[in-house]
């Protein structure tokens, strides 16, 4: 087993079964979409693989470890980052600092070595800001690391959010509605880079509606309607399946 | 002159007067042979009447008589302030431990005396600061540690003749595991719930204080604590070590000195850390730091660990300079006066709380003269201070460059 392998999750609130028995498998190096009209359950898979949400049953595991019960930060730490549907970036810190902050699970001086300014701490810290302009970079950020987060135009704000998840070094990057709200030559940025995301060698996982995005750049599909899969396969197989093209346009009888 | 927004103007500062004298005339009219109207009217036009001359120097501010006045002003407030900017970081804090240096040297006993209360409530405000400034948990019982701090000094010093400089690690740990200790329990909450049950746990620790007789002596306090002492070395009679205790408020002024670089040291490097950016993320958005791998849980017991620690410090130099504790020093009100202390300097920088703490400390000493209207002086000057800076005397850097990024 390797990779990112969901078996049977369930997810109930309350009265409400948000995720029935969905199982899905991700390999190294793809780029995997998940879709679904809107309530289907596909952020909160997202909240699953990263621990936010409790299971009511069912197996998540990662290079065959399992990750249930496991915090968010022990998560980041195994190598799954994400980006957030509505941007939660650390509005008033600068970028880099925002990207640097990721970085934290991948480093570990305390308290003393911050005060007495040890070597190893002096030198971590170095590495920190090397990795973090890194990823500033890789997002097409590189000349905004001093600028307040909240500062940034919107398309930099999401992009940032790419490059926070990036710089914690991750296999396995969740990307949560990344081109809502960009216009169109933003979203042919934004596949580009999520090309280059996958080429590095990085797992990406994606939530998306828009389409255009979605059918250019993932191999593989799975579609969520009220939190059942009901459909994996390549684009083309997707865009004919019938249970997807009801579940987008409704029955015709 | 009769625009409509000069009307509007007016019409305010008629409403204001009229409400200040409403607020004036019960306290100075109402007695028990009946009512005045005069006594309170007699007050009320001596306040009234510079307040118009302001307003009719605010209504011609545009006059070509008073811009040249205002052009004058500007400059001058702007080159000074250029000036400020100009001057490098390093150079600014040379000029400030030189001054602080000097300071008791050319100065009487009294200015001491609040140069050290000043110093000690630094401390104080920036271990504050890292809990409420950097990590965002509001601490309505900070106090606690101060106390904690005091009676560890207290009560070492007097039964097992600990010395100061020995205390000073115990009373910071204890205060840290006090820290953890009453931090435990509320990490669970946020916002308003964490305040209120902080503040609890301060008013918890200083009835613990008041009521443990056969410890803490209760209300009667612990007399004669001991002043710090060392050992110098003497050349009378061979090379020996003379046990000098520091009762002098030179002394005790050079020892606070001491701390607080330590603590602006110390404070300035966490800021500026792996832990320090942790904080603010906690700070900024719980959620999203937990998910970008910052372990929330441990950093803001951190957090509170690391500011009881600078409390605690500050409360044994407290006992040592005091020579005396009792709970009394340690209610709200003064944990209230070291937020408002981090408040009003701007959250998060360290130069804004040392003005905060210098602003709060030392402005109500400066208007004794005002006698019985001094606090009424200093509530003034701290709603104008609200006014003009609201984000803080000095507020936390966030635009821009910060101080480590110019490398």
């Amino acid at each position: 087993m390797e990779g990112l392998t969901l078996t049977d999750i369930s997810v109930r609130f309350g009265g409400l079964q948000a995720l029935s028995e969905v199982s899905f498998a991700m390999d190294h190096g793809e780029i995997v979409g998940l879709i679904g009209p809107n309530g289907a359950g596909k952020t909160t898979v997202f909240n699953v693989i990263t621990g936010v949400y409790r299971t009511s049953d069912g197996q998540a595991s990662y290079n065959g470890r399992s990750i249930l019960g496991l915090r968010p930060h022990q998560i980041l730490a195994l190598g799954i980052a994400r980006t957030f549907q509505n941007i939660r970036l650390f509005q008033n810190m600068t970028a880099l600092e925002n990207v640097m902050v990721a970085q934290h699970c991948r480093s570990k001086a305390g308290v003393f070595g911050a005060v007495l300014r040890t070597r190893g701490q002096r030198q971590e810290e170095a590495r920190i800001r090397e990795k973090s302009l890194e990823a500033l970079t890789f997002a097409g950020l590189g000349g905004f690391a001093q600028e307040i987060a909240a500062n940034l135009p919107y398309g930099l704000q999401r992009r940032l959010e790419i490059a926070r998840a990036l710089a914690s070094e991750p296999q396995t990057i969740l990307l949560d509605e990344p081109a809502a709200g960009l216009n169109p030559s933003e979203s042919l940025e934004l596949m580009a880079t999520i090309r280059r995301i996958a080429a590095a060698g990085v797992n990406v996982l994606m939530v998306e509606h828009d389409m255009k995005v979605v059918m250019g750049i993932c191999q593989r599909i799975v579609v969520l309607d009220h939190g059942v899969k009901i459909a994996e396969g390549s684009p083309e197989q997707i865009q004919r399946h019938p249970q997807v093209i009801e579940a987008y346009l409704g029955n015709a009888n | 002159m009769t625009t409509p927004e000069s009307r509007k103007g007016l019409l305010g500062l008629g409403l204001a007067l009229g409400l200040f004298y409403l607020l004036l005339w019960p306290l100075l009219g109402i007695k028990a042979e009946g009512l005045f109207f005069a006594d309170a009217f007699a007050v009320w036009w001596r306040v009234a009447l510079p307040v118009v001359l302001c307003f009719l120097v605010y209504l011609l501010r545009d006059k070509p008589a008073l811009l040249a006045v205002r052009r004058t002003g500007q400059r001058l407030g702007s080159s000074l302030s250029g000036l400020i900017s100009a001057l490098p970081r390093p150079l600014l804090a040379a000029i400030g431990l030189a001054l602080a240096l000097v300071f008791p040297f050319c100065t009487e006993r009294y200015a001491q005396d609040v140069a050290i209360n000043v110093l000690v409530y630094v401390c104080l405000g920036l271990g504050l600061n890292v809990v409420v400034g950097l990590a965002g948990l509001l601490d309505l019982g900070y106090i606690a540690f101060y106390g904690v701090g005091a009676y560890t000094y207290a009560l070492l010093a007097v039964h097992f003749h600990l010395s100061f400089w020995l205390c000073l690690p115990i009373a910071a740990s204890l205060a840290a595991v006090a820290g953890c200790i009453i931090g435990y329990p509320t990490l669970r909450m946020r916002g308003d719930y964490l305040a209120i049950v902080t503040l609890g746990f301060g008013e918890i620790v200083r009835i613990i204080l008041n009521n443990w007789m056969s410890l803490t002596n209760g209300p009667n306090g612990i007399l004669s604590v001991p002043p710090p002492d060392i050992f110098w070395p003497s050349f009378e009679s061979g090379f020996s070590f003379e046990h000098i205790w520091l009762k002098k408020l030179i002394y005790l002024y050079f020892i606070i000195l001491l701390l607080a670089l330590a603590t602006i040291v110390a404070v300035y490097r966490i800021n500026n850390s792996r832990i320090g950016r942790a904080l603010e993320a906690i700070r900024e958005d719980e959620t999203a730091a937990e998910l970008m791998g910052v372990n929330t849980f441990l950093l803001k017991l951190l957090a509170y660990a690391m500011g009881a620690v600078f409390g605690g410090v500050a409360g044994t130099f407290f006992a040592a300079r005091m020579r005396f504790v009792s709970p009394e020093s340690f209610t709200f009100i003064e944990s209230a006066m070291v937020l408002a202390m981090v408040v009003l300097g701007g959250m998060g920088s360290i130069p804004g709380v040392i003005l905060g703490a210098l602003a709060l400390i030392a402005l109500p000493e400066v208007f004794r003269g005002f006698e019985l209207y001094r606090m009424l002086v200093f509530g003034g000057v701290m709603c104008l201070m609200m006014i003009f800076r609201p984000r803080g005397l000095w507020p936390a850097k966030r635009l821009g460059t910060r101080s480590e990024d110019r490398e």
